[in-house]
């Protein structure tokens, strides 16, 4: 099971998933101006500020060569996972549904919240325990998930929502505290918290392991050994 | 007379023609200007200096490099610097600093560290009353963000005061922790005839002329919304590819050698490297890739602007250089090569525009002795009385909790990553210094400096910063490796500030010497002061240690019921120059309570051994407001009451007195904590859910829900 990093100019916690994800497989970085996604069977895209956010968090990013392949792998049922500016790109990528807009404080928050895990089973929370909150940061200035309300019950009659965060503790205003979604195929997943800053009970929680666990037993399903 | 509008005297300028033999010319006065400026060439500093260890044998750099580097041991250097963006940060806080956050994240890879960490020491006026102050606060925190965030390197650690001596002159000083293979290091000496001068990053522009003289080495005052135009941009995007760029070019050993473009740009690097290597450079101006057309050549070599690096790459290099930059979207441009020395050249097109030998910019800008004089009256206007003087002790307390210097520092930094790149094990306000995890090891640092306390007594003052970062190592377990420090003071020509700046810089290099800690670099911002008169003399000390194992460092707070609280060390303290006598409206006053170096020096080590051996549960030093204040945050960070019986009166000076850096408040297991440290003094058990205090003649009762409450909303309403 290899995963595969994207690293944009820009990307911050890029070497953070990779960090994360060999706790759980093989990974290696995947260069954005490279059209070529080096046979890995999973691929992420970090956190950061790719391209320095200009424009709109992610707006740039989407562009990169590297994202074509990502969204070619996406469509054909492969499990991409955008993590804080990860998941921006993907949203601006269309891969995703809805947005996020800049936190309803306008200030940066870096602080550790507990997700509720709405659905586990799916290919990115089926090694979570259910009825367990994780403890994930979040660190990010423009976090606040939104889509038009049809939208928003559209998502949730699907069970594309797959974590929210813990009761009183929504960091940035995200419509109904969500802080994960998938899409309708259940094989590409953003999310606002950062589980690759969460591996660990040295610097703060292992509960983020969880996530790159379901992947690889995911693809450990699909890839027999 | 224009050499004067640059800030250079009369007999600064007879010396420059002197050693020219001839007038300058206009490009070589803009030069000497800078280079002779209080900011670069120390001339008010630079005797003083001399008086501060600076060897150790961890030091791998010393004072004189970009920053200085220690060995942390596994083949591994921690290289680090303080450094101040105060003038820039006053007439712009947001650019100012964030370009201050930039420019000491240069400085570190510039030596050939990757940037692991930031901490902030921060000072403003009173946020209660000052309208000036608030906006500071908000828009400084936010440039340090907005840089560090996006950069991607952890502020982990910091502090901010607040007192009317900073209203118009706020201090934003910024230092960086690097970590290298110790065969990445790299110096910035240019070498080798012949060799090219590579300029690396951002384009050159009009932005920051002449900042290092114009703002940093004068005060300020009325109409200093006309140096906006000196305030730098910052661009952490191209910092972060100026970075991942300079470290890939260093791991494939493509260079020579390395320097960053600070204050006074390519003037002040090119003549530092030119210096250091003992050989002579030509710079053709025409070459430097430009943001705008038509800049003036002296434009050129003193532009700040910022995310540049200068390099030395031996020509069969050079097309492997290029390539990397290009790899990493980054300008590469030749702009000159090394020559046998000795004259610094400037050529546009052929044509010379400076000519000056490297020795007279560099090493022969006149040093100024001081004429220290201690002030005839005090310098510090009393502040305004905020207690009445009737209140109990428990109001004190919640008093003391809620001011905005002891508040919690949760509304800040929870605007800053402190976590990015997987190595913060104590995240701020868990531990008394922040711990990043090693592949072996890890390290501890902190960054101190209570400029009340030297206002009243600048020697003891001094002192004790260095004593109460070294203190707050001992809480993690951390064993000191070294110290950077940032003196901001005011203006060194007047004979009391001269007297604040002599006598800080023997409290501090007494302190080191008695602790054993080397100075391995620093920075020196003199002339904060206004009208109404100097800041308080603000010695920031930055002090990088070791532990062996960072799952065994302790936190300040209280971890389990039942545990048994003591107090570590010397406590003898005092109301002078304290948080409370600063509330009930007293100007900061000496002489603080004597230093018995010996004794600090063995207590830091025994509550480092108590931690490494796993014997404390918590360890928290006794610092700002006192005994009563810590023990406060030691529940509050624990969610853990505590219950105390003091063996003594119990008076004011007993629950609120300060003494820095001398004595601990730790917890553990009753048998284990009194085996560990036998000279401790018991005090009283952790648990429920309040804190209650007995001792002779008083009983202070307040509950945790109190003392979150008045903790929290301290300042959170000016943040």
């Amino acid at each position: 099971m290899k995963f595969g990093i994207v690293r944009f100019p820009g990307s911050c916690d890029d070497v953070d998933a990779l960090l994360a994800a060999e706790r759980v497989g093989d990974a290696t970085m995947l260069w954005h101006a490279d059209r070529d996604l080096h046979g890995v069977d999973a691929v992420i895209v970090p956190g950061g500020f790719s391209y320095g956010d200009y424009l709109r968090a992610g707006a740039i990013a989407r562009f990169a060569p590297v994202m074509e392949e990502v969204a070619e792998f996406a469509r054909t049922g492969s499990l991409v996972l955008g993590i804080c500016n990860g998941f921006q790109v993907l949203c601006e990528a269309g891969l995703l549904p809805g947005a996020l807009l800049p936190n309803v404080s306008l200030r940066f928050v870096c602080r550790q919240v507990d997700l509720d895990v709405e659905r586990a089973g799916t290919p990115f929370t089926r090694a979570c325990e259910p009825d367990r909150p994780l403890s994930i940061p979040v660190k990010h200035t423009t976090g606040r998930y939104y889509a038009p309300e049809p939208d928003l019950d559209a998502l949730e009659a699907a069970g594309q929502v797959l974590l929210r965060y813990a009761p009183g503790q929504n960091p940035n205003g995200s419509a109904r505290d969500i802080a994960g979604v998938c899409n309708r195929a259940g094989n590409v997943f953003g999310l606002m918290p950062h589980p690759e800053h969460a591996v660990d009970p040295l610097t703060g929680s292992a509960d983020g392991l969880s996530i790159f666990e379901s992947m690889r037993a995911q693809v450990g399903d699909r890839i027999p050994a | 007379m224009r050499h004067r509008e640059l800030g250079l005297t009369d007999a600064e300028y007879a010396l420059i023609v002197e050693k020219l033999g001839r007038e300058p010319g206009g490009v070589e006065l803009a030069m000497f200007s800078l280079m002779w400026s209080e900011h670069c060439a120390y001339k008010h500093s630079k005797k003083l200096l001399r008086r501060l260890p600076t060897e150790g044998p961890h030091v791998l750099l010393g004072p004189g490099e970009n920053a200085g580097v220690v060995d942390v041991g596994g083949g591994m250097a921690v290289a680090f610097k303080v450094e101040s963006h105060n003038h820039p940060s006053a007439v712009e806080p947001f650019q100012g600093a964030a370009t201050g956050v930039g420019g000491i994240l240069r400085d570190v890879f510039a030596v050939g560290a990757r940037p692991i960490a930031v901490l902030d020491s921060l000072r403003f006026g009173e946020p209660a009353t000052s309208e000036r102050s608030r906006f500071l606060l908000e828009r400084a925190v936010a440039g340090i963000g907005h840089y560090g965030n996006s950069i991607g390197v952890a502020t982990v650690g910091g502090e901010i005061y607040f007192e009317s001596s900073y209203e118009q002159n706020c201090l934003i000083n910024a230092m960086c922790l690097g970590l290298a293979p110790r065969d990445r290091l790299i110096r910035s000496a240019a070498a080798g005839p012949g060799n090219v001068l590579v300029l690396i990053g951002a384009l050159t522009g009009r932005d920051g002329i002449g900042g290092a003289s114009v703002l940093a080495s004068a005060e300020l005052g009325e109409g200093d919304d006309a140096k906006r135009p000196s305030v730098q941009i910052g661009d952490p995007f191209a910092e972060k590819k100026l970075l991942e760029c300079s470290l890939e070019l260093l791991d494939r050993k493509l260079l020579v050698s390395l320097q960053d473009l600070g204050a006074a740009g390519l003037t002040s690097s090119s003549a530092e490297m030119a210096s250091k290597g003992e050989v002579g450079l030509d710079i053709d101006v025409g070459h430097v890739p430009l943001r705008e057309p038509g800049m003036e050549s002296f434009e050129i070599m003193i532009s700040e602007s910022q995310e540049r690096m200068l390099c030395v790459v031996e020509p069969a290099q050079l097309e492997q250089v290029l390539a990397v930059c290009e790899r990493w979207e980054t300008l590469a441009t030749p702009i000159g090569e090394v020559t046998a020395g000795p004259y610094l050249r400037v050529l546009r097109d052929g044509a010379v525009e400076a000519e000056i030998p490297v020795p007279a910019l560099v090493d022969d800008c006149p040093l100024y002795d001081l004429e220290p004089a201690p002030p005839a009256q005090p310098l510090y206007e009393s502040p305004p009385a905020l207690l009445s003087g009737g209140e109990t002790q428990r109001e004190l307390l919640l008093a003391l909790l809620a001011s905005a210097n002891i508040a919690s520092r949760r509304p800040v930094f929870e605007q800053y990553d402190c976590i990015v790149q997987s190595r913060t094990v104590r995240r701020p306000e868990e531990a008394d210094a922040a711990v990043l995890a090693l592949a072996d090891g890890a390290i501890a640092v902190s960054i101190d400096g209570n400029g009340r306390r030297v206002a009243g007594d600048p020697r003891r003052g001094a002192a004790e910063a260095v004593y109460e970062c070294a203190a707050n190592l001992a809480c993690v377990g951390a064993e000191p490796l070294g110290l950077t420090n940032c003196l901001n003071f005011g203006n060194p020509e007047k004979p009391h500030v001269a007297w604040q700046l002599t006598e800080a810089v023997e409290g501090l290099a007494q302190a080191c010497e008695a602790l054993g800690v080397p100075v391995v670099g620093g920075n020196v911002s003199l002339y904060n002061e206004a009208p109404t008169g100097p800041i308080f003399p603000t010695p920031v000390v930055g002090m990088v240690g070791r532990l062996p194992d960072p799952a065994g460092a302790a936190p300040l707070g209280f971890v389990r019921a039942g545990d048994a609280i003591a107090i570590v060390g010397t406590f003898a303290p005092a109301l002078a120059c304290s948080e409370l006598a600063k509330l009930r409206g007293q100007a900061p006053a000496g002489p603080l309570p004597p230093l018995d170096a010996d004794a600090a020096r063995a207590t830091h080590a025994a509550v480092r051994e108590a931690v490494r051996s796993g014997a404390l549960a918590s360890a928290h030093d006794i610092a700002e407001g006192g005994l009563l204040v810590a023990l406060a945050e030691s529940c509050l960070a624990g969610g853990l009451g505590a219950t105390i019986a003091l063996p003594s009166a119990g008076a004011d000076a007993d629950l609120f007195g300060e003494a820095p850096g001398r004595a601990f408040i730790v917890s553990g297991p009753e048998d284990a904590l009194r085996a560990a440290l036998p000279d401790a003094i018991v005090i009283g058990r952790v648990g429920g859910e309040a804190l209650e205090l007995s001792a002779a003649e008083v009983h202070v009762q307040a509950a945790l829900s109190e003392l979150r409450a008045a903790r929290d909303g301290g300042l959170v309403k000016f943040a």
